[in-house]
């Protein structure tokens, strides 16, 4: 199962757990198993059915620029960087 | 508006006639009167020599002379340099030192080695840099800019 | 991929595909663009840091002889709470325009307030002095640590701290602020026998390209819209004028020209709405240029930042535990590169305990824009100058040091990415063989500083055509800005799989109507992300190709083989031909052959390097002499190795010039008092040494040729390796940017 590693400042809502494994074959059923176990998660990365303005998606390591829509595979590394728009997003 | 003057002056050798208003530099001139773009500008006073020409035998920056100045006179500029089937050994040297990244400085550069080679054929490195310190860089972090100044010097 | 494999192209120096154009003068820069019936645009400029824009009375200047047209924000569509998709990531669209032209305040020096298009620009010029403004000069803020003050003046009154969805309740200046966390802090300091705390400051630096920004728009009756300029990216250009004009992408079209430096600072969009905007209202084609003091009032600079590292380490070298507070100045509007810096703080070093704050605070400064590594430069000042502070405390060798901490394949960042292959030791080891470091340095008041430095790198979208001519040579179509030599670095890749010269093949850049989208160039992407592409269109090419080899033969194609430029059969027939007299028979075997290819490749790699420098102090003066430089970076492999040294080169330059000279110096009225190229000091070519660039090539897994971007990453080190060498030859640690000859006889009590 793909395995999310927790933003620091919400690890108030996992139990202090720095990453978790969840299940999902897309980045939406992820995020959504994820706030089924740990309420209030997905209202931290997502705005609506988006990912938040600002935070980045790395799958396997690798800042990619993707929907909620995106596979994931079985073994996927999912992280949720707080990186600010001017940042990463207009890195020269 | 000031009234324009008429100017006849020599171009890369040829002879042109323009008119120009008392405040345009020779700059100005050169791009937007005399379509010759190869001077560029990127101050406007003086402080990086990427509008560099050469008049009558000086190296100057182009916008801090008045296009009325020239009256007369005789300008080369980057435009002039390569004969139509060979370049200048100068810009023979920055192709193959690599000598220029976005090259915006590079007429610039050419134009104030081209002076410098022509009163010193054989410049030391230190001699080099302290002739083109009036010209900026930014890409290139001046290394390979040097050697193929020196690099044209050897092979002239 | 074998580490020693053979190549015909990569790894030589060709002549540069565009350096003819650029030697002779030729090559048509964005100011260089010449139209019929062009009027000329200025932008009037506010002249107070901080201020309510009460009203713009424009009428004067409508009325000026040889105007024709006046423009203010209130031609832009209304802006509103709309988010603005860039595709990389939503920014809110009132900054993006209140960027643009100031709608309700000036939130900076040099802020764009109104425009003119005239017949000529002096006239435009005057026409700006012509429009009345009536402000409200309010109190500005310009350094982070008061702007964060409770008191401090509000820049955004609907600014609210963005905590990763908590949101503040009350005006701040604090945009956001995010945490990485890896480990358990407390455990590693604990363990720790030497521990170093320091705080550092970090100076505003401008890119300082060359070029100033400019633009030359044009609407068509039928509402088409072209803009000719420069930029790092027509296809973001595109995204930007389409969001701030509200105008559909279909109407318009980007035509890229020459650029004259970018650095990250050439991403954003300045003038070219403005432009845009003019030729509307004019109905001819307008064209704006900054001038240099506009440049620098007026564009993204790099933020000044503060910063406080806490490192620790056991008596044998182990660093345990590493905390940071990276506070970034964001400039007028939120979005500083703090997000990046964070990334890179500790990124060198495999570190079992971290936690890294950052926080984007506004400012009455332009807004920043990207410069080269965003972040990475001020935030490893900080730590390369603690890591070199423990390595004095535990009497271990800077590069020992390094080695013994140094990140390698499978370590986790504390951001959360576990590297790939990466080749920072490589560097070390590099730098360790140097003649450099094993030549004496211990003359009086010189001194000898190591630093190293990394950068993420990205891939994103590239798209690649290639066409196939009859002669053997192929046109090769690509939507990547050449800003220093990447059409020859692209071609390479493409002729290397063709088995064909680089000279054979022909690479234009192209408008935004004539290649598919084509992320910036920046991010070190480049000469990965498109050589990718262009890489797998040259293969899209053979597969065509043996295809027709195949025809002419009649045998099945997965009977023909390519090597080596040439394709034969295999299994039965006898039969050869090559690259070239196959392109000659097209025709014959079913027409014209385009390879393409569009990328989103994933696996950049990261880069790392290591430099060394020599450095003389002037005890009188203050003024330091850089005597030796030697850069060590990993470039995976280098395609054009002229132009990596160049990169390499250039970017510690620009490091040099950030470490001791460059900064904008402001007055209590938050005027910018340096804004042009004399007093805004940047490394002139007698300021400088050669520098010694070393190419270390540990291929990157994620690129069939292994390379890594290299671009960015060679800015990172210097101000850290500087201040070492500094420390080192007069026993002062500098913790403040730049380390001009003031700020150091202040340091040794001269002043």
């Amino acid at each position: 199962m793909p395995v999310v590693a927790i933003p620091a400042l919400i690890r108030n809502l996992t139990d202090g757990e720095e990453s978790v494994t969840v299940d999902g074959a897309t980045i939406r059923e992820v995020i959504n198993n994820l706030d089924i176990r740990y309420p209030g998660t997905k209202a931290k990365l997502c705005e609506g059915d988006r990912i938040r303005p600002g935070i980045g998606v790395y799958i396997d390591g690798v800042l990619t620029k993707v929907g909620m829509h995106e596979r994931v595979e079985e073994d996927t590394e999912l992280h949720f960087l707080p990186a600010i728009s001017g940042g990463i997003a207009e890195s020269s | 508006m000031a009234r324009k003057s008429h100017v006849q002056t020599t171009i890369n050798g040829e002879t042109v006639e323009f008119l120009c208003e008392p405040r345009q530099s020779l700059l100005e001139v050169l791009r937007d009167e005399l379509h010759l773009t190869g001077a560029k500008e990127g101050c406007n006073n003086g402080n990086c020599g990427a509008c560099s020409v050469i008049l009558d035998g000086r190296l100057v920056n182009s916008c801090l002379v008045l296009g009325a100045e020239i009256d007369g006179k005789s300008v080369e500029t980057i435009e002039g340099l390569a004969e139509p089937d060979k370049l200048h050994p100068i810009q023979d040297a920055f192709l193959e030192n690599a000598a220029l990244q976005c090259g915006i400085c590079t007429p610039g550069f050419i134009m104030s080695a081209k002076a410098l080679l022509d009163k010193n054929p054989n410049p030391t490195e230190h001699e080099v840099r302290y002739w083109l310190a009036g010209n900026l860089c930014r890409c290139t972090g001046y290394d390979k800019i040097v050697r193929a100044v020196l690099d044209a010097a050897a092979a002239t | 991929m074998s580490e020693k494999k053979e190549y015909k192209v990569i790894g030589t120096r060709p002549i540069r595909h565009d350096g003819v154009d650029k030697v002779t003068g030729r090559a048509i820069y964005g100011a260089d663009f010449q139209i019929t019936g062009l009027l000329h645009g200025r932008v009037l400029r506010s002249p107070h840091a901080h201020a309510r824009i009460v009203s713009i009375d424009t009428s004067r200047a409508e009325a000026h002889p040889g105007v024709k047209g006046v423009v203010t924000a209130e031609d832009l569509p209304a802006a509103e709470d709309k988010m603005a998709d860039l595709g990389e990531g939503a920014v809110s669209l009132k900054y993006l325009c209140d960027n643009i032209l100031a709608s309700d305040k000036a939130l900076y020096k040099g802020h764009a307030i109104a425009a003119v298009a005239a017949t000529s620009p002096h006239i435009a010029e005057e026409a700006c002095e012509l429009i009345d403004v009536e402000y409200e000069v309010l109190p500005p803020v310009l350094e982070v640590r008061q702007a964060m003050e409770s008191d401090a003046p509000i820049l955004h009154e609907n600014l609210r701290t963005s905590s990763l969805g908590e949101t503040g309740d009350k005006p701040s200046n604090i945009a956001s602020h995010f945490q990485h966390k890896k480990g358990d802090i407390d455990k590693g300091f604990d363990e720790a026998d030497v521990i170093i705390e320091r705080e550092f400051v970090t100076g505003t630096v401008h890119q300082g390209y060359i070029e100033p920004h400019n633009a030359t728009a044009l609407y068509n009756p039928d509402g088409q819209l072209t803009v000719w300029c420069s930029t790092q990216g027509a296809f973001t250009v595109r995204e930007q004028l389409a969001e701030i004009l509200q105008y559909p992408i279909s109407k318009i079209k980007v035509v890229p020209l020459e650029i004259g430096g970018g650095f990250g600072g050439k991403i954003n969009v300045y003038v070219k709405p403005v432009a845009a905007l003019l030729a509307k209202k004019t109905g001819k084609p307008v064209k704006v240029l900054m001038n240099r003091a506009d440049v620098f009032e007026g564009t993204g600079p790099t933020p000044a930042s503060y910063i406080t590292i806490k490192m620790g380490a056991t008596n044998d070298g182990k660093i345990t535990a590493a905390q940071t507070s990276l506070v970034f100045e964001a400039g007028a509007y939120p979005g500083s590169p703090v997000g990046a810096g964070a990334m890179c703080v500790f990124a060198p070093y495999n570190i079992e305990n971290v936690v890294i704050d950052g926080y984007d605070v506004v400012v009455n400064k332009p807004k920043t824009a990207p410069y080269r590594a965003p972040g990475a430069t001020n935030a490893a000042f900080g730590t390369e100058t603690v890591v070199d502070e423990l390595a004095e405390k535990l009497n271990i060798d800077p590069l020992e040091i390094r080695l013994m901490n140094g990140a390698k394949e499978g370590d986790r960042r504390a951001d959360g990415p576990v590297y790939p292959r990466i080749g920072f030791i490589e560097t070390l080891e590099a730098a360790k063989e140097h003649p450099h470091y094993a030549s004496p340095n211990g003359k009086k008041y010189h001194g000898r500083g190591i630093a190293s430095g990394f950068w993420f790198n990205i891939g994103l979208e590239s798209s690649v055509t290639i066409n196939v001519n009859p002669d053997g040579t192929v046109n090769l179509v690509e939507g990547s800005t050449d800003i220093g030599g990447t059409r020859a670095s692209i071609a390479m890749q493409a002729a290397e799989v063709l088995g064909i010269p680089a000279e054979s093949v022909n690479p234009t850049v192209v408008d935004t109507n004539s290649i598919g989208y084509t992320a910036v160039t920046g991010g070190s992407r480049t000469t990965y992300a498109t050589g990718y592409a262009a890489y797998e269109a040259a293969q899209d090419v053979v597969q065509q190709m043996k295809a027709r080899a195949a025809k002419l033969w009649d045998v099945d194609e997965d009977n023909v083989q390519f090597a080596d430029g040439e394709f034969s059969s295999i299994n039965g027939k006898e039969e050869q031909i090559s690259f070239r007299d196959l392109s000659a028979r097209l025709g014959e075997t079913g027409g014209p052959v385009i390879g393409r290819a569009t990328m989103n490749p994933a696996g950049a790699g990261g880069a790392f390097a290591t430099h060394v420098v020599d450095v003389e102090v002037d005890v009188d003066t203050g003024k330091v002499e850089i005597l030796r430089y030697t850069a060590t970076q990993d470039a995976g492999k280098a395609i054009h190795p002229s132009y990596v040294e160049g990169q390499i080169q250039g970017g510690v330059v620009q490091g040099i010039g950030w470490a001791l000279n460059e900064e904008y110096i402001y007055n209590d009225e938050g005027e910018m008092t340096n804004a042009s190229f004399l007093d805004y000091r940047m490394p002139t070519c007698l300021d400088l040494p050669m520098i010694d660039a070393v190419i270390v090539e540990v291929p990157n897994p994620g690129h069939p040729y292994g390379v890594r971007g290299v671009g960015e990453v060679p800015i990172v080190p210097p101000p850290a390796a500087i201040a070492n060498a500094i420390y080192d030859a007069v026993g002062i640690r500098m913790t403040e940017l730049p380390m001009s000859p003031d700020r150091l006889l202040k340091a040794m009590g001269k002043i």
